[in-house]
């Protein structure tokens, strides 16, 4: 399986917990501290490298707060992140 | 962990500017705004791309896109919007508009641009109540919905029954693509992003009028969390608003991706 | 070469000379002659033009091709414009610059389609909501309603601000001879402010919309610096007989050509009057009004409502002579043997 990760941009981030919901290996919780914007921002909480940048919590953030990325191996992949 | 071998594959498209939009923390505002910028950048249109902003929590969409902006007095955008287009036929022309924008005082607006087949494309949301305005019954507000001015829920005695636009609309023959959508899950948001691109693909095409109404959320006026926000959406607001396509001219057909 | 000309068509030509771009419409007596003639000749020439909605949704799709850069232009009458007036505080509001026709009649309400007059105030005193004057200039004869109209889209681009040619249904309905002008080749060139799509140039806005009130603040007394800039240059008027005049009647479009002719009758009385006729109701020519009161010894105001430029008048008198007043409404016109008897209670009144 591809590996892949995510950052989530505190300064965009307003703790809104979508991403937090439909992440398929539940890896994003909510801090508990806050952001300089005075929200619990969004962090990824990956320690064994579970995240395949799917990118169901970038689909349904509505702030734009999360890159993806995601481990290029095959050419094919190439071609996705072109 | 970020590795040197991992590339990017998603982030913010270019025709969204970097400015933090104002909208309420899980506003699905912002996902629609984020839809249709992807779509401006993968159909490389941004640069001829006129939006025409509404009167209401959207009016500040002109902020947030990196292409020319007007914006119209409360319901006019699809007036403004066929001025726009009128005059410069080959620009890509669009309204993003809210239901107390589009669905009441705007409501002669958007069925005569819809009548003459206005070569637009519209974006309508849907979330079921004024919200800029502090939540008040809009014309898409559930019977029993509780707003700030239907504080003992709708009472259709007393106001009625919501607007289906989009089954409205399906019925103008100059209609060309009528789609409802849905952003409460990714499902249902790349299934949105599909129609936002057929409709700028219809409208490229000249063929006719296009209109995506997409239900959306608002956290902050239903008085709920962002996430029961969108199960509201889901489990209240679907049953009355069924997804689907309502309109598809054979004019536009083949400008349609399913 | 001079033709006879029907008012409506005659604007709705001299537009198409000066370069209009788009036209949008709405039918409604007594103007919709100009809908009518622009519905055949603009797609005949690949241009705009819509019969709208409303006068709504009208005033928005000039709105909206203003904003675009297009010279665009609507027309219409008293009840129309007053539904046109939200627009048009938008359209001062984003400073685009845009013509409206207005070809007044008996109000309030539905009124009737008969001239009237009693558009003065939601015309100069600026009909909808914020601070602003629209440039206001009122035709009394066909010709000068063709002349006006082929000046009005570079006075509304001089200024960016919107023109209005305030006429009645008696110079939109009735034929005059015409020295029509050539058309004008209007050459296209960006302004820095319109939406033509930003390509290799940063997005550009048109808005109204200022939140924060110091912005607003600072973005109206932008305004209100072209009102004064306006009030200094674009003053008009034409004067009648007003040299070795002792009395004056002011009077504007159909009521001055009515008050023309009582004039004459009475200088053959031997009564030294003369007529001045604002051409700009706004700017309002106060500064010559002063003057004339104080070289007459009393002025009468001829109007075809119940007395609205007849404040005006006051302002620019203030009180050094006395003002009366004829006014006739419900789309009447008055005659010149009204005048007459007006004039000579002026004379009567002063001894």
């Amino acid at each position: 399986m591809a590996r892949g990760t995510i950052t989530i941009d505190e300064k965009r981030c307003k703790g809104c917990e979508l991403c937090t919901s439909v992440c398929p290996k539940n890896l994003i919780q909510m801090a508990t501290y806050f952001s300089a914007r005075g929200y619990r921002p969004a962090i990824l909480v990956d320690p064994h490298a579970q995240c395949t940048g799917c990118m169901l919590c970038s689909t349904i953030c509505p702030d734009v707060a999360i890159t993806v990325y995601r481990e290029m191996k095959s050419r094919k992949a190439q071609l996705v992140a072109a | 962990m970020l590795t040197d071998d991992m590339q990017v594959v998603y982030e913010c498209p270019d025709a969204l500017t970097d400015v933090i939009t104002h909208y309420c923390p899980g506003c699905t505002h912002g996902v629609i705004h984020r839809l249709i910028a992807e779509v401006l950048d993968e159909m490389g249109i941004r640069e001829k791309t006129i939006g025409v902003a509404p009167v209401g929590c959207s009016v500040f969409i002109y902020n947030y896109f990196d292409c020319d902006f007007a914006q119209a007095a409360h319901g006019r955008a699809p007036a403004m919007a066929t001025g726009l287009k009128r005059v410069h036929p080959d620009r890509v022309v669009f309204t993003y508009q809210g239901d107390g924008d589009l669905a009441a005082i705007g409501t002669a607006e958007i069925i005569h641009a819809a009548a003459r087949g206005e070569n637009i494309s519209v974006f309508f949301v849907n979330n079921a109540v004024y919200g800029m305005t502090g939540g008040q019954m809009a014309p898409t507000t559930l019977p029993g919905m509780k707003t700030t001015s239907s504080p003992t829920g709708r009472d259709v005695e007393l106001a009625g029954f919501p607007l289906r636009v989009s089954e409205l609309l399906a019925q103008m023959t100059g209609a060309a693509y009528v789609v409802r959508r849905s952003v409460h899950d990714p499902g249902n948001i790349n299934k949105t992003k599909k129609a936002i691109r057929n409709a700028l693909n219809v409208q490229l095409n000249q063929a006719g009028f296009s209109l995506v109404e997409i239900l959306s959320s608002c956290p902050t006026n239903w008085g709920t969390s962002a996430l029961d926000a969108l199960k509201f959406v889901k489990e209240q607001m679907l049953p009355f608003y069924p997804l689907g396509d309502y309109k598809v001219a054979d004019s536009a057909k083949s400008f349609i991706v399913g | 070469m001079k033709e006879l000309w029907e008012g409506n068509q005659a604007i709705a030509e001299a537009a198409l000379r000066a370069g209009l771009e788009a036209y949008f419409g709405y039918p409604i007596t007594p103007q919709t002659e100009l809908l009518e003639y622009l519905s055949r000749k603009m797609p005949e020439l690949g241009r705009a033009f819509v019969q709208a909605e409303s006068e709504i949704g009208t005033i928005n799709m000039v709105y909206g091709a203003a904003s675009g850069g297009a010279r665009a232009m609507t027309s219409s009458s008293s009840p129309g414009i007053s539904l046109m007036q939200e627009g048009i505080s938008y359209i001062v509001g984003s400073e685009v610059p845009a013509v409206i026709v207005d070809m007044m009649r008996g109000g309030p309400g539905l009124g009737n389609i008969a001239p009237g007059q009693a558009d003065y105030f939601q015309l100069t005193k600026g009909g909808g909501h914020g601070d602003y004057h629209p440039i206001v200039l009122a035709p009394w004869s066909v010709q000068e309603a063709v002349d006006l109209t082929i000046g009005a889209f570079d006075l509304a681009e001089k200024y960016r601000h919107v023109v209005i040619l305030a006429a009645d249904g008696n110079i939109g309905q009735m034929m005059e001879p015409v020295e029509m002008p050539a058309p004008r080749k209007i050459e296209k060139r960006d302004r820095g402010w319109e939406l033509t799509g930003a390509i290799n140039r940063e997005h550009r806005l048109i808005s109204s919309i200022y939140l924060q009130p110091e912005v607003l603040h600072k973005h109206n007394e932008k305004i209100q610096a072209k009102q004064r800039a306006i009030e200094q240059n674009q003053v008009r008027y034409h004067e009648f007989l007003m040299d070795d005049a002792e009395y004056a009647v002011i009077a504007f479009g159909t009521s001055a050509r009515v008050a023309h002719t009582a004039i004459t009758w009475a200088r053959a009385k031997g009564i030294r009057v003369g007529l001045h006729r604002p051409i700009s109701l706004y700017p309002f020519p106060y500064a010559r009004v002063a003057e004339i009161s104080k070289r007459v010894r009393a002025i009468l105001v001829v109007e075809m409502n119940a007395g609205q430029m007849l404040e005006d008048v006051r302002l620019g008198v203030a009180e050094r002579v006395p003002v009366s007043f004829y006014g006739v409404m419900g789309g009447r016109v008055p005659f010149p043997d009204e005048v007459l008897p007006e004039i000579e209670k002026l004379v009567n009144s002063v001894h």
